[in-house]
Order: C-alpha cells, then sequence, then structure tokens
C-alpha cells in the first residue's frame, strides 16, 4: 500500500512559509491499496486537495474518520466526490452513545455551520459506525478500536496481504500513568500499532508543553517514541503537529527526543506529500 | 502455561486510571470476576501488591480478605454487590459488610458496586469501592 498524507497539522490549519515543508494542513492520509482501491484517513483541510489528485475512473472512495474533532472533518464539505452523482462515497465513523454517526455529521454539514445538507449532497452515500470492528474495503483488512482521546474516538489498522499500518492521529495512552509505558495489556492502542510497518501517531506537545495540557488528548513526541518501541512498530511517523511550531522548531524538538528516546525504528516526521511505500504492493 | 491476556479496551483502562488516582479502596473486575486491577487502599485490603501479583481470580480474593454480612445488616444489605453489577448490570450499594483484611484487622465496611458498560452496551466488568463505615 502507498500512504501519502495530505495533512499533518494538529487543532488547527497553520498555512504559510515558516510550516511549508511540513504542511499547514490539518489530518488527511490517503492509503492506495496494490488494486487502485482508496482510503482516505479523515477529513481535515488536506482532503480538498486530495480530491483534486485522485484518478477520474474512480467510482467508490471511503472515508475513515477517527472522530469529529473540527481539525477532522472540517474538509468533509469541500471533498469533491461528494458532489459527484457518479461517485459512491462511504464514510465511516463512531456514533455517541446518544446519537449515530450521521446525526452527527449532520451537526456539521447543515446551517449555520455550512449550507448544503447531508441529505443534499449527490453522490451515493453511506455511513458506517465504526466503534470496535473489523471490516474489508476492496485489499484492506481493517480494524477499528476506541482509543484514549476525548469523545467517540476510533484508531485505525489497515493491513494487505504485505503490509500494515496504524493510524492513531489523535492519542493519549499516557494519560492518567505515572510511568508510560509499562505493560501492553494496559496501553491504550496497543493493538492496533503492534507490529505494523508504519504508525502514524500523535505527537502534538513536546515533555515541557504537556504538562498544561494533559487530558486534552494529545501525546508528547517521547510517548509516542515509547508507544512505537512498546508496540515494535517497524517506522514511526511523528503526525498532528502543533500549529505554533515551525518548521525548524519541529526538526529541533523531534530530534531532541529522537537522541534522547533512541527509538530501535527509523522515525520520519509526516509531511504533506511525503508517501510511504509499504510492503511489496 | 499462561498466555498473555489480551489488551484491555480503553474504557477499562481508563477505569483503573481514575482508581488508581482515588483514597478509597478499588477493585476492578473483569466479566468473569477475576481481579484485573486493584489500587493502592487496596493493596493494604489484601496484603498483596498488584505490581507484584497482576491479576487475581476470585478464590484467592476471598482468601485474602473475607468479606461477610455484618449480623445486623438489614434485608436491603443481603445481596451481593459484585454479582448485581455483573449479573444485572445494576449498581449496588450494601451498608453493612464485615472485611477481615490480610493483616486479619476486622472493618465494618460499605461496599458499592457498578457495572462498566461502553457506548455499545457491552458489559465490560465492574468496579468495586470500598467506605469505612462510620456511625452517623
Amino acid at each position: 500500500m502507498k500512504v501519502t498524507p495530505y495533512g499533518v497539522r494538529g487543532s488547527l490549519a497553520a498555512p504559510g512559509s515558516a510550516t511549508a515543508r511540513y504542511g499547514g494542513n490539518t489530518s488527511c492520509v490517503r492509503v492506495t491499496g496494490p488494486d487502485g482501491t482508496v482510503i482516505v484517513l479523515d477529513a481535515g483541510t488536506g482532503i480538498r486537495a486530495l480530491a483534486l489528485e485522485l484518478p477520474t475512473t474512480l467510482s467508490r472512495v471511503d472515508v475513515l474518520l477517527t472522530h469529529l474533532h473540527m481539525d477532522h472533518i472540517i474538509g468533509l464539505g469541500f471533498f469533491g466526490p461528494l458532489y459527484n452523482s457518479a461517485m459512491e462515497v462511504h464514510i465511516w465513523g463512531p456514533a455517541s452513545a446518544t446519537l449515530s454517526l450521521e446525526a452527527r455529521l449532520r451537526r456539521y454539514l447543515a446551517p449555520p455551520l455550512f449550507p448544503v445538507l447531508l441529505r443534499d449532497l449527490p453522490c451515493r452515500l453511506e455511513l458506517h459506525h465504526t466503534g470496535r470492528s473489523r471490516f474489508s474495503i476492496g485489499p484492506f483488512q481493517i480494524r477499528a478500536a476506541r482509543i484514549c482521546h476525548p469523545g467517540p474516538t476510533v484508531g485505525y489498522r489497515i493491513e494487505t496481504e504485505t503490509s500494515s499500518l496504524a493510524y492513531l492521529p489523535d492519542h493519549e495512552p499516557a494519560l492518567g500513568t505515572r510511568r508510560f509505558p509499562v505493560d501492553p495489556e494496559w496501553t491504550s492502542g496497543f493493538e492496533l500499532a503492534h507490529d505494523v510497518d508504519l504508525l502514524l501517531h500523535d505527537a502534538q506537545y513536546t515533555r515541557e508543553e504537556y504538562p498544561g495540557h494533559a487530558g486534552w488528548g494529545h501525546s508528547t513526541m517521547h510517548d509516542a517514541l515509547a508507544f512505537g518501541q512498546l508496540a515494535g512498530v517497524k517506522h514511526l511517523a511523528p503526525f498532528h503537529h502543533d500549529p505554533g511550531r515551525d518548521d525548524a522548531a519541529l526538526d529541533k524538538a523531534l530530534d531532541a527526543a529522537v537522541a534522547e528516546v533512541k527509538p530501535d525504528f527509523p522515525v520520519t516526521p509526516a509531511a504533506e506529500g511525503r508517501s510511504f511505500d509499504l510492503g511489496s504492493a | 502455561m499462561t498466555t498473555k491476556p489480551a489488551q484491555q479496551s480503553v474504557e477499562m483502562i481508563l477505569v483503573r486510571q481514575l482508581a488508581s488516582y482515588l483514597f478509597v479502596p478499588v477493585l476492578v473486575f473483569d466479566t468473569t470476576e477475576t481481579v484485573i486491577f486493584y489500587n493502592e487502599p487496596a493493596e493494604r485490603i489484601l496484603g498483596v501488591r498488584f505490581e507484584e501479583t497482576g491479576r487475581i481470580d476470585r478464590e484467592e480474593v476471598d482468601r485474602l480478605a473475607e468479606l461477610s454480612v455484618d449480623p445486623s445488616a438489614g434485608p436491603d444489605d443481603l445481596e451481593r454487590p459484585l454479582e448485581t453489577a455483573l449479573r444485572q448490570r445494576r449498581p449496588a450499594h450494601a451498608r453493612r459488610w464485615l472485611l477481615r483484611r490480610a493483616d486479619r484487622v476486622r472493618l465494618q465496611v460499605e461496599l458499592t458496586t457498578f457495572p462498566i458498560i461502553d457506548h455499545e452496551e457491552r458489559l465490560l466488568g465492574a468496579m468495586a469501592m470500598f467506605w469505612e463505615h462510620h456511625e452517623p
């Protein structure tokens, strides 16, 4: 599979020359299978550009939402395939205890926040709840599981016969722990990330920044590295970069964390347009 | 040979983290009545440390600390709170129970249990909290 980020920024888009190298769009990743099947992970501001690069022959696209915080769905209304009557669009994401995924999405795709109603979109739209589930899309075997982040939030593990990816863009597995990590059994997201070829994982904060943001649902760079070690991942791409951190500051902070933790796997900070080719596909 | 337990659900992980910060003794059970976590105050009751034992089954808990109905208890206190939480998915509170800790100290306690149920109405386990009894 080929994994291409179109948005790697957390919380808020941060365009401008200071963030141009990693990119300023919020969470959105394209996953392309060996047969051309396309999965889109989250619908942040990066999804607009992603849609422009989809093959014109594509007739179905699946959007997997991890959760419904604004930075992960704000681009949904600007996703071209939703306005194409020839397209079949499947949106997967978590319901809440009282509202279906459709009801939750309607809160955004409706006035006064958005002029077009969800039900008026011309594409053939299907919505799927993914709380804790396994399902297939083309060549992809997908597992969803709830992870530690405020509100209903899932992470995804996506596998083909030859490759595996875990996507946990908003994840605070160290919340409330005195030492992290300790035991796989008690670590949120462990099974999703275990032994994957590539882990895209939240690394929004430095250790110094974290105490003022504990409980907001995000990880430090150190914790992302430690989580990757515990899970035995083969490659880590820190993700959900803080909107207040420019490219130079991001390099400096991540380099320092890597030098201290010394992970036994490569670390490549996620950047818009920088693809990862996994497996032989 | 024992197999490594699968990763707990995030709901149970958060229950454990909450319990680890509480002052009152807390036991966290899975649906088979196995204690999958107990906090530091509960370690005083059981006389063992979680970091040393890990999960412990119900029979072992009963051996470490005996819980019995106070002879002065009323009819409302005769139900088994843990069974109520896990089998009936209801919270329960018993006001008069006698607890014999691992160090043989006997205490009159109140016991609160409630089921842990996730968004999909799946029963994950139960939380049991002990309150040392004080007459009003």
